[in-house]
């Protein structure tokens, strides 16, 4: 999957003196490091019990191929192992260790515009956090993003929306009989941003408030780090967070997508200009920056 | 509404055909647009009535109140208050609404008069709602005839999130609109309208009209404020997404004209108002006047924080398009990566919810990590819940006593002193004395006392003025020499002029924030 692992593929002929090698001992060192790779915030620069069981499963092909197998055993899908990321893991969709909708907001359980609303909160983060392809693409790259930027952001789009439908004379209030039907950006822009509580805490039904709890449950997962409280709180991304996008949120979700009938173009060149009639939302693709401010 | 909505059906329905006849069908539901428009229209109002209606439903009797008359004084506050950035504050809105409220029920106590405020300004919000606004349902044909009853959601007040992270309080478009006055026509146009015939009035001495007109052109330079902070907006955030080659640019030099223009008519209309306001004889006029020259000034202020902003804009879009168009691309494979913003998220917002939220939640399943379940033992359970709380010490451990020793007071004047050194010096802005007078007065009430007012007076001579800039201070002690000299049994040198400033503390903390 990822390049670290082709070590596999190259592994020296002296290193596999047959398949009785492994001991008990091995299998539970192999558990030991999907066990530190479920602890997401944990790295191995932070640790040298992890660290060097990073360089275990790096150098040793049996090794690795435990640790693969005890993943995979429990529900896991192994993005990468490497030093900067950890054993970076992904639940599968059956696994214990996902994340439901119900566990994540009671609301959203009940309630299918919140329920869109969450989902949304944490695509518009990642479309934040990497706005470009390039930035998915380089291991290097660390995204930055804020709260209120995040909320802006899908303001503005969805403003554009509203913009265009107004221009086209569409009349886009939903039938009272079908809410299903409502335009998904309609919904965004109804829900108020902000809102005054009595304890001055975010108000958790507003977008502010449900991006606010997107970005700190991601900031659990081990995928964003937090910098500093601008902005309704600004956050850095790691580099799982750029796995987890690039090898398993994005390609579930274009395949949902395209199963709607709904195929949207490839990435367009970033070259510089101005957006053509009936362009989507009038923007070129890659758009999309963090706030500055 | 419900009410009066089917007799405006009956009085209209007759249109749809006046104009569609011979021409063309009706290609969708526009036929009878006009009919909507004024029920959306005749809904924003509905929160107002709604007010008292349901005052009586109150603990309390608040019947004596005119809920809708606080209420559209509410909705003018907020809008006069909007900044460019921000919006209006929660508590200023109250402070400045309780004049009214408590005209209105003078016998009332002051909290109660607070509690009325509040209680309107959370009902224009309204608070108790999930989305904080509110909801009309109207009826509509649609292309096939059949008829569609719709839902029309709007706010009138709307909380946005400040940069520190309070929250402050904006109107919407739809409050503006119908409820400060029809506005929506072309801002530029209206507003030269409303600036000539400001001028009109304020030469033919008509100030109580003029007034009027200068508060509607402020209610304008908002609105156009506002449409360009929205631009901006988008353009810090998203260099690709505005077009920079023709409608960006085009709009800063029509919004800098704007700016350079109302400025020299702004100016040229205070210097008339000034003029009237020194030249009349009747008290009345001089106050209107005056009003009227606040509120230009306030005009002038915000067109010059507009400018500012419009001047930022270039330097903001080269340093965006340097980061993110002329970075070298770090080679690996672009083929197949994802666009998240033009292949996920612009895709999905203009689907119906229900098909987004397939997309929303399949990227939901996959992309916000993974929980480790907890597990419970039972014999754990039964251990924790056998477990007596432990005692928590609010208070912490006990402090020692410190001991303190008195340091003897070795201060050259007392407090007292002081005080009254300072109340000597408490000058009106308008009357500034010579050191010499003050000195002689000092000297009657202590004779300690002159060197204590020299001393404030010679560091007046060098006044703190970026202190009080910073603290947003309204007045400031000075002196100044204006080349006489001190004739006095003790001291000598030269007898300051020492007066008192008024500093434009409004004024200076709009700069601040500014500069910020």
């Amino acid at each position: 999957m990822s390049d670290q692992r082709d070590g596999e593929s190259t592994q020296p002929p002296a290193a596999a003196p047959g398949p009785a090698a492994v001991t008990p001992g091995d299998a539970a060192d192999a558990a030991r490091l999907v066990s530190f790779g479920l602890q997401p915030k944990l790295l191995p620069a932070r640790d040298i019990e992890y660290a060097e069981l990073i360089r275990r499963y790096r150098e040793e092909p049996l090794f690795s191929r435990l640790a693969d197998a005890v993943a995979a055993g429990l529900g896991l899908v192994v993005l990468e192992v490497s030093a900067r990321a950890g054993m970076a893991l992904a639940a599968g969709e059956d696994s214990v260790f996902a994340v439901r909708m119900g566990d994540y907001s009671r609301r959203a359980a009940s309630d299918a515009g919140d329920r869109f609303l969450h989902g949304l909160a944490h695509l518009a983060t990642a479309a934040m956090a990497f706005p470009r392809p390039e930035d998915l693409a380089d291991d290097a790259y660390i995204g930055r993003v804020t709260v209120n930027g995040i909320d802006g952001f899908l303001r503005q789009a969805c403003r554009r929306l509203e913009e265009r439908a107004e221009e086209q004379g569409e009349n886009t209030d939903p039938a009272t009989d079908a809410p299903g039907l409502e335009a998904a950006w309609r919904v965004y822009v109804r829900r108020s941003s902000t809102g005054a509580t009595k304890d001055a805490r975010r108000l958790a039904g507003s977008t502010t408030g449900i991006v606010g709890k997107a970005v700190s449950f991601l900031v659990d997962s081990g995928f964003l780090q937090r910098t500093g409280d601008e902005s309704g709180g600004t956050y850095r991304t790691t580099a799982r967070y750029q796995l987890q996008v690039r090898d398993m949120a994005g390609s579930a979700a274009m395949a949902e997508l395209l199963d709607l009938g709904i195929v949207p173009r490839p990435g367009e060149s970033a070259a510089l200009m101005p957006a053509e009639e009936g362009e989507d939302l009038g923007l070129v693709a890659g758009a999309g920056l963090p706030f500055h401010s | 509404m419900s009410v009066r909505a089917p007799s405006l059906c009956v009085v209209t329905t007759t249109v749809p055909h006046q104009l569609s006849g011979g021409v063309r069908p009706a290609p969708g539901p526009a036929a009878d647009e006009g009919l909507a428009r004024r029920l959306k229209a005749l809904a924003c109002t509905a929160p107002l009535h709604d007010l008292d209606a349901r005052k009586a439903n109150l603990a309390g009797e608040y019947s004596v109140y005119a809920m809708a008359e606080i209420a559209l004084a509410a909705i003018d506050l907020v809008t006069l208050n909007m900044d460019f950035d921000t919006g209006a504050d929660h508590d200023q809105i109250i402070s400045r609404l309780l004049p009214r409220i408590a005209a209105q029920a003078p016998g009332r106590p002051a909290p109660e008069h607070e509690r009325v405020g509040r209680w309107v300004l959370e009902n224009l919000i309204n608070v108790g709602s999930v989305d904080r606004g509110f909801r009309a349902v109207y009826g509509t044909f649609g292309a096939d005839g059949a008829y569609v009853r719709r839902d029309y959601d709007f706010k009138l007040i709307e909380e946005v999130p400040g940069r520190d992270g309070t929250v402050y309080l904006r109107t919407t478009d739809e409050a503006v609109n119908v409820l400060v006055g029809a506005l929506d026509t072309d801002v530029t146009s209206a507003q030269i309208a409303a600036e000539v015939k400001l001028e009109v009035l304020i030469n033919r001495g008509r100030l109580a009209d003029a007034q009027l007109a200068a508060e509607q052109a402020r209610y304008r330079t908002v609105q156009y404020a506002e449409t360009l902070r929205r631009a901006l907006d988008a353009t810090r955030r998203n260099v690709r997404a505005v077009d920079w080659i023709r409608t960006v640019p085009d709009m800063i030099a029509e919004a800098l004209d704007h700016v350079a223009d109302r400025y020299r008519h702004e100016n040229a209309i205070l210097t008339n108002i000034r003029k009237a306001r020194d030249e009349s004889e009747d008290p009345e006029h001089k106050r209107r006047a005056a009003e009227l020259v606040d509120i230009v000034k306030d005009c002038i202020r915000r067109h010059t924080q507009l400018q500012s902003r419009l001047l930022e804009a270039g330097p903001i879009f080269r340093a965006e398009q340097d980061r993110q168009a002329f970075a070298a691309p770090r080679g690996g494979a672009l083929v197949g990566m994802l666009d998240l913003y033009g292949q996920l998220v612009a895709p999905v917002l203009p689907l119906p919810v229900e098909q987004a939220t397939r997309v929303t939640d399949a990227w939901f399943a996959r992309g916000t990590g993974l929980r480790t379940p907890a597990s419970v033992r039972v014999t754990d359970l039964v251990d924790a819940l056998l477990t007596p709380p432990v005692e928590r010490e609010h208070l912490g451990a006990e402090m020692p006593e410190p001991d303190l020793v008195a340091t003897p007071d070795d201060s050259r004047f007392s407090e007292e002193q002081l005080e009254t050194a300072l109340e000597l010096l408490d000058l009106p802005h308008d009357a500034p004395r010579r050191l010499s007078g003050l000195l002689a007065e000092a000297r009657r009430l202590d004779p300690e006392l002159p060197y204590l007012v020299a001393l404030l007076a010679v560091h007046a001579a060098s006044p703190p003025v970026g202190t009080a800039y910073r603290q947003g201070e309204e007045r400031l002690l000075f002196a100044v020499d204006d080349g006489t000299e001190l004739d006095d049994p003790e001291f000598g040198g030269a007898d300051l002029i020492v007066g008192t400033a008024r500093l434009d503390a409004a004024g200076m903390a709009a700069e601040r924030s500014e500069a910020a």
